[in-house]
């Protein structure tokens, strides 16, 4: 049986920890192929222009280089691709613009590739970068979403109609309903906001090693992916022409992703190509700076919200209009996170009869944007829970109590945004932080804090997330150009170990650990019996990887699907050891044993049978202990969630701190509760990040200000506290054999909204009425407000 | 080419470099060390943290040649030889204060410099240490947790405030 400490439930310790804590990890960049060649790439420093010269001669002469490749070099191959199609309002389909891998004829963003040289060493490459001489006729740059939507802007594409991606009307048919509900209802709360750029920032900067081997044919792409059969098929099928069996991705350890390391990159796909061409393995290591103009950036939506609620308080409708950044080009799932991942998730935790959601999605001379921690979610909560927040402040009622009025409290559930909750208990986790958080004791830690002179603030706030995207055939009918399965299979060695190659991936979440944990309890085995292999396209099912968090609810499904088959098959196999009917054996502890009889037989004896098939039924059932098994869910899985945070403002400055902060998740069963807290903790620290200090800014001319950590703030240890975190509310997930629902992007989702709830709450407590301030909440715009 | 010669976890070291070859690169690239991290080039992040004669020193914030003769010591070092983690590594694993581990080898570098000076570090003391050590997965919690823990304080009752 499974030691105590190591079946479903239990905080078992992390085995990859020794190899990250004795600096035995093996990232991307920790790779060296012999004979490598190294890249750098060089990008546009302006935002949007006519390439008129693009002269390679002086560079090409440089010591080391072996060749210098730019646009010119890959007409005919072809252009990154979008794995989203969305569909506008009018049932046409979005404007996709060409993605070439470096610029051709025109730059887009500041960062966008232009020539990349590949040299001997990475610092003759960037030397000879240097001496690339490059002509730009500047092109009026494209910044504001707005004016880019206007008549006569100047356009990022010159093949498009405008700057106009889609317009997306969700749900359509919702619209009059919506506006009849708004236009009768007894008040209405209106607020604009903005949810601002972010820069996903993993500390592991992006690495693509490109290998050819010319005896085979076979192409080996290493790179820092969170899906390296997604960016096999994108890459092999839409970009390069190279077939899945001849080309080989992995992503081995990789340093955090938070979306950004989704995306097929242009990096990925010039290393590939580069490797072929000068019959050497090329290697591109990112620097942070490059990281700032070349990683997918998450968010930068412009949001209009009213609320619409009858004379009793009960939400009535809610209406919509955001504008949605994509940046110069559509990165990989782009489209996708302001409509399908951002517009089904307008209910919340409520019951609102009547909701149209209006999405205009905008090409500007910026960076892409893409999914970003939380995806679309953060984006929908932050705007709900903002305006709820405000309508209670208007009505002088509790916000707490305005909020669980409208709870749903009925499960299922189906909401006017498409979607059906399968369980929760929106009550229930709001008791449980009522009680964690110590919300009775607010009052009196106010008065100690204004008797310090600092002004404190409580902010609530609620989220549904919607996690493991599902089913295929649902997502196909909304414009993915992917299935969104998992897969998984369990090979059962002769001496019992086994080995789970799963298409989900690690990249920080520990599944090294908690896969094993299920297996262990399913068996009744060790863990330490069970390896997990994931990351490498040549010894995984095709899997569509780790985001969204997908893996436990959807990755570890299809593993319990696959370890149920090889049960099922070792059950066989007892029998005939036992001589006994099949139906009569039962497996527990790691034995099997025919019911009511003395008769048994352990694990390791049957899985040794089934390679040593000495006595066996042949005739019936094959050798061998390996099934693979993918998995396709019938549904989201819908965590939820209550927070609160306590901030103190220096009225004197407009500095906010952090002192408390509470999170009270369901999320189902729980397969290790360490790891979820540690899950839920870095969320909550990123959310802190986005709501106090984290903005990515670019000045009229397209240029980022907040290009490295020098102006882009990242969170630090002395601007966040400890966190009280709590799972203990469960409604488990009813249509999953874990009854898992996900836990790795609630923390991003449900903290910004109660951050800034907090601060506004806080201002008001000092007399100052201020309905809003934009994140990041800094001490200049803390003061500003306080003091217009 | 110059030739540098330092000390790396007890044992000498030395290879050619170029005058602008960082000590992160040295280590990473000329001793095959790769336990030491880059993570950006700004001297923020910190994952580069190693020691020099017993001070932490981000290691892409020096050159290789300014470490001539220098005692350096780097992640793979601290663990016994029989790979027992030391005290900080295990507080690392007990309390879950790694996640995707790219941080990992200077936080442990920079936790180990600070309780050299400071055993018993208060909660503020260690997180402004460690304003020079960026992490993404972990809110820091359990890395402050896993400080004060390996310095040998009660982490049983950590809450806000």
């Amino acid at each position: 049986m499974p030691k105590d400490h190591e079946g479903i439930g239990a905080g078992t310790k992390r085995r990859e920890d020794v190899r990250f804590l004795t600096g035995a990890g093996n990232y991307t960049d920790d790779i060296n192929v012999h004979g490598q060649a190294h890249v750098h790439f060089l990008r546009s420093d302006v935002a949007h222009g006519r390439l008129k010269k693009v002269d390679t001669a002086a560079a090409e002469g440089m010591p080391g280089v072996i060749r210098v490749f730019t646009g010119a070099d890959f007409e005919g191959v072809g252009g990154l691709p979008c794995g989203w199609c969305v569909t506008d309002r009018h049932g046409q389909p979005m404007q996709e613009p060409a993605h070439p891998v470096l610029a051709q004829g025109k730059v887009r963003h500041v960062g966008d590739p232009i020539a990349a040289v590949v040299a001997e060493t990475a610092e003759q490459a960037r030397d000879a970068a240097e001496a690339i001489e490059v002509e730009i006729e500047d092109l009026p740059a494209v910044i504001d979403m707005k004016a880019a939507l206007e008549e006569g802007a100047t356009k990022v594409h010159d093949d498009l109609t405008s700057n106009l991606c889609y317009d997306w009307g969700f749900v359509e048919e919702n619209r009059e309903a919506v506006d009849k509900a708004i236009k009768e209802a007894a008040h209405v709360t209106t607020l604009e906001l903005k949810n601002q750029r972010l820069v996903a920032n993993p500390m592991e900067p992006r690495v693509a090693v490109g290998d050819f081997n010319r005896g085979t044919g076979e192409h080996t792409l290493y790179t820092t992916s969170q899906n390296p059969h997604v960016i096999r098929l994108l890459m092999g099928a839409f970009v390069l022409g190279i077939p899945e069996h001849k080309l080989r991705v992995v992503a081995p350890d990789v340093g955090g992703g938070f979306g950004s390391k989704i995306f097929h990159y242009a990096e990925e796909a010039f290393c590939t190509f580069a490797a072929k061409a000068v019959n050497r393995p090329v290697k591109w290591t990112s620097s942070r700076s490059e990281a700032f103009i070349s990683d997918a950036q998450g968010r930068d939506h412009v949001t209009k919200i009213e609320l619409a609620l009858d004379k009793d308080n009960n939400f009535t409708a809610i209406r919509t209009e955001t504008y949605a950044n994509m940046g110069a080009y559509l990165s990989t799932f782009a489209p996708s996170v302001p409509t399908w991942l951002h517009g089904t998730l307008m209910a919340g935790n409520y019951k609102t009869p009547n909701i149209y959601v209006n999405v205009k999605a905008v090409f500007t001379n910026t960076v892409p944007v893409d999914a970003y921690r939380g995806a679309g979610r953060p984006e929908a909560t932050y705007q709900l829970e903002r305006v709820i927040d405000k309508a209670a402040r208007e009505l002088g009622v509790d916000p707490i109590a305005l909020r669980r009025q409208n709870f749903v409290t009925e499960f299922p559930y189906a909401t006017p945004v498409a979607v059906e909750y399968d369980t929760g208990d929106y009550h229930g986790t709001m008791d449980v932080l009522e009680k964690m958080a110590d919300l009775s004791g607010f009052e009196a830690r106010r008065k100690e804090s204004e008797a310090r002179g600092k002004l404190r603030g409580l902010g609530l706030n609620c989220y549904i997330e919607a996690c493991g995207i599902a089913p295929s055939q649902l997502v196909g009918q909304l414009g993915a150009r992917a299935g969104l399965y998992e897969s998984a299979t369990v090979r059962v060695n002769a001496t019992g170990g086994i080995v789970v190659m799963t298409g989900s991936h690690s990249h920080g979440q520990g599944h090294e650990t908690t896969f094993p944990q299920v297996i262990a309890d399913m068996i009744g085995i060790d863990a330490d019996m069970i390896e997990i292999e994931h990351g490498d396209t040549a010894n995984t099912p095709m899997g569509m990887g780790t985001y969204g968090s997908r893996s436990i609810a959807v990755g570890g499904s299809a593993m319990v699907r696959a370890a149920e088959k090889v049960i099922n098959k070792a059950k066989k196999i007892a029998a005939h050891l036992m001589e006994a009917s099949e139906a009569d054996v039962e497996l527990k502890d790691g034995q099997f044993s025919v019911a009511g009889t003395d008769k048994s037989v352990a694990w390791g004896d049957v899985t040794l049978a089934a390679y040593v098939p000495h006595n066996y039924p042949l005739d019936e059932i094959e050798p061998g202990l390996e099934e693979t098994a993918f998995y396709d869910p019938s549904n989201f899985t819908y965590p939820a969630g209550a927070y609160a945070c306590e901030v103190e403002v220096d009225p004197e400055t407009g500095k906010v701190e952090i002192k408390r902060f509470a999170a009270a998740d369901d999320f189902g069963n729980i397969i290790n509760p360490m790891i979820v807290d540690g899950q839920v903790h870095g969320g909550i620290g990123q959310g802190i990040g986005q709501a106090l200090l984290e903005n990515c800014v670019y000045d009229e001319s397209g240029q980022i200000l907040s290009a490295s950590f020098m102006d882009y703030a990242m969170p630090r240890a002395d601007d966040v506290p400890f966190y009280d975190v709590d799972h203990s509310s469960q409604t488990p997930c009813t249509h999953n054999p874990l009854g898992v629902k996900g836990c790795g992007e609630a923390g991003a989702i449900g903290s910004p909204p109660a951050v800034v709830n907090a601060v506004i709450d806080a201002l008001h407590s000092g007399g100052h009425k201020v309905d809003h301030i934009d994140m990041p909440v800094s001490p200049a715009r803390v003061w500003a407000a306080m003091n217009a | 080419m110059p030739q540098v010669s330092m000390t790396v976890n007890g044992k000498p070291a030395s290879g050619d470099v170029e005058g602008r070859t960082l000590l992160s690169s040295f280590l990473r690239d000329t001793l095959g060390l790769t336990g030491t991290h880059v993570g950006c080039d700004t001297s923020q992040c910190g994952a580069c943290v190693v020691h020099v004669d017993g001070e932490a020193v981000k290691a892409c914030t020096m050159f290789a040649l300014e470490a001539e003769g220098a005692e350096v010591a780097t992640i793979e070092g601290q663990a016994a030889p029989d790979g027992t983690l030391n005290a900080i590594q295990a507080a690392f694993q007990e309390h879950h204060g790694l996640q995707c581990g790219f941080c990992t080898p200077g936080m442990v570098m920079s936790a180990a410099a600070l309780l050299k000076d400071n055993p018993k570090p208060s909660e503020a003391e260690i997180r402004d240490y460690l304003e020079g050590n960026l992490c993404r997965c972990t809110g820091y919690h359990n890395i402050v947790k896993a400080i004060m823990a390996a310095s040998g304080q009660d982490v049983g009752a950590i809450a806000a405030e």
